[in-house]
């Protein structure tokens, strides 16, 4: 194998630990909305995924394009969500809580809280 | 008026460029007719709408590549906070609903600012108002005022004029 294969193999690496790692960051955040208990509490686990999980896959994406046009066009997606993703997060938020949607404001323990996830 | 010349010229060129780079046939086949007939009509439009001011313009500035990387570490070490909570056996939090005073004046600067807090998880911007922002935390522990000073503070020095 000569260098050219070796840097090759490991930016296929990389780029394969890197979509790994967004893939795990959106699973968790998937399981943060399940355990936690209101609207706005739900809402920072959601915002895990679009901002790291979302931005972490796009880099191994660009990774795996290289120098190509594919690359810019995955590094403008990413510019753009990393712009309107708090935009519809605080238009969300702001809904909610213009409508009176109350947060819970005590101190909160899954053990303790079983079934008052309203 | 010059500056109006200026942004419309601008505008024109960062959506040749854009119109260039997204189709990827470069600037020399028949669909570049089409091409000019969408970007005359999108700059049309956009000076009709009275759109075409500083804002409108995707102008590029050194300093907000400084501010975007230091905001990046920033994201991710908030990430990391927020996956420590949701991924622990016991979730234990305090939410809080806190309000913080806010001086910057510029509009840009205050859009830069809200959407920061909520791009950092574990902050949420619920409500701007005049002289402060009504944010949402999930533990009280993202709540320090002392560090959305320094969001402030960054900010200010990444706009420049957005200052008093």
């Amino acid at each position: 194998m000569d260098w050219m294969g070796l840097v090759q193999l490991a930016v296929i690496l990389v780029s394969a630990a890197l979509m790994l790692t967004g893939a795990g960051i959106i699973l968790a955040g998937a399981v943060g909305v399940i355990r936690l208990p209101d609207f706005y509490t739900r809402m920072h686990a959601a915002g895990v995924t679009d901002t790291l999980g979302a931005e972490i896959i796009i880099l191994g994406l660009i990774l795996q394009a290289g120098f190509t046009l594919v690359s810019v066009k995955l590094a403008l997606l990413g510019l753009i969500i990393f712009l309107t993703s708090p935009t519809s997060t605080h238009a969300v938020a702001n809904a909610a809580y213009r409508s009176g949607l109350k947060p819970i404001l005590r101190r909160w323990r899954s053990d303790e809280n079983r079934g008052d996830a309203a | 008026m010059t500056r109006k010349w200026l942004y419309g010229v601008t505008l024109t060129i960062v959506l040749t460029a854009m119109w260039a780079l997204l189709s990827g046939y470069g600037l020399k086949q028949p669909l570049l007719s089409l091409a000019i007939f969408s970007i005359v009509v999108t700059v049309f439009m956009t000076i009709r709408m009275g759109l075409l001011d500083g804002e409108a313009i995707p102008y590029w500035r050194l300093r907000y590549l400084a501010y975007w990387g230091w905001l990046g570490r920033e994201i991710v070490k908030s990430n990391i906070a927020v996956l420590k909570i949701v991924l622990s056996p016991v979730i234990d939090i305090k939410p809080v609903v806190t309000r913080t005073p806010v001086s910057l004046k510029d509009d840009v600067a205050r859009a830069t600012l809200a959407n920061s807090y909520t791009l950092t998880p574990g902050t949420v911007t619920m409500e701007i108002e005049e002289g402060g922002f009504i944010l949402h935390g999930l533990d009280e522990s993202f709540c320090g005022q002392e560090g959305f000073r320094i969001f402030e503070r960054k900010v200010k020095s990444a706009t420049g004029e957005g200052s008093e």
